[in-house]
């Protein structure tokens, strides 16, 4: 579920905080900038993991911090491919089953992945397997809350970079009118499939 | 901001639940002087180890996880299959099967069992779903 990523930055360290061991100072700057964000291609950074190299530190003329080029390591969420992860439903659209972690959210088990034969119950707003046994069949209801075991099929990376001005001068907003809401993508996205024996929820398989 | 390596090596959950709980003590015990830049590190943390405290990781340490992979030595297990066994506690065939690739043709029948049995005894379980099965099995009795 987590890798270590080694990284190299220049931290800036502003005055006020000279008087502190450079290790902390560092260690607080690069948390700051990193921690529950996301980097293109990497992964979720979760907190900092240690400190492999400070190199000397320069004040530059106009600003009066140091910049100090660090080389360090990073934990990130990273889950491999195929790799089988335990979470909660947080809700069923018709795009698939929402799942989340607690701390990574965007996690979603499409339609196909599904265990078959699957239906959306549109009353419910919920996804279940109708699940045939000798006595008949049975609809296992995917309920939000419940938790789910997964495997990892797709990772999804979206540069959400920002697009710059020419892109913002093509819609204007007409006074008065409400403005729509720009739909807000994730950065970074998890495909999961529960169409093996032993995924999908775990009161399914727990005898 | 450059990346050199994005893989420069697994964790395993206890690893990481680890380092975030040190973290917290350390946050803790240098006082409450910390800006308001600090949310999200509070926010990722306080997440992270609210959902590692669920999984089996929070009662393994690091002889629990030494003694583990030298069990695992002789069943020519990858790095990732051992890793998934040693952060989700399997207890079921049908488990194995998932963690482990092409088990039908790499695992026999009682090897799998033998596993499930190494994974039960090795890494501990969760007291208060054991106790259940505890209470079940002398009720039945």
């Amino acid at each position: 579920m987590f890798v270590l990523v080694e990284m190299v930055d220049t931290v800036r360290i502003p005055p006020w905080n000279f008087q502190r061991q450079l290790n902390e100072a560092v260690t607080e700057e690069l948390n700051k900038k990193l921690a529950n964000k996301v980097v293109y291609n990497v992964g979720l950074c979760i907190c900092l993991y240690d400190i492999i190299k400070l190199e000397d530190s320069y004040i530059f003329p106009g600003d009066g911090a140091s910049h100090t080029k660090v080389h360090f390591r990073y934990v990130v969420f990273h889950p491999f491919l195929d790799e089988i992860l335990v979470g909660k439903i947080k809700y069923c659209s018709q795009e698939g089953v929402h799942v989340s972690l607690g701390f990574f959210d965007d996690i979603v088990i499409p339609p196909e992945s599904l265990q078959q034969p699957a239906k959306f119950d549109e009353a419910e707003q919920v996804w279940l397997w109708e699940y045939e046994t000798d006595e008949g069949a049975h609809d296992l209801y995917m309920d939000q809350g419940e938790e789910i075991r997964f495997r990892v099929s797709d990772e999804l990376f979206l540069d959400t970079s920002p697009t710059g001005p020419s892109k913002a001068s093509e819609t204007p907003a007409a006074p008065g009118v409400p403005e729509t809401e720009q739909k807000k993508e994730a950065p970074y996205t998890l495909i999961g499939s529960i169409s093996e024996p032993g995924l999908g929820l775990l009161s399914w398989w727990n005898n | 901001m450059d990346v050199r390596d994005a893989n420069a090596g697994m964790l395993s959950n206890y690893e990481v639940y680890q380092l975030l709980t040190d973290l917290k003590e350390k946050r803790k015990e240098s006082g409450k002087k910390h800006s308001t830049g600090q949310q999200n590190l509070n926010t990722i943390m306080y997440e992270t180890l609210k959902y590692l405290s669920k999984t089996a990781c929070s009662r393994q340490n690091p002889e629990i996880v030494k003694e583990f992979l030298t069990t695992m030595r002789g069943h020519k297990l990858t790095k990732a299959e051992k890793l998934q066994l040693l952060n989700h506690r399997p207890q079921t065939a049908v488990e194995i099967q998932l963690m482990v690739e092409e088990s039908e043709e790499r695992l026999s029948e009682e090897q799998i069992e033998e596993l499930i049995q190494k994974v039960t005894d090795v890494l501990p379980g969760d007291p208060a779903e054991e106790g259940e099965a505890d209470m079940e099995a002398s009720a039945d009795q």
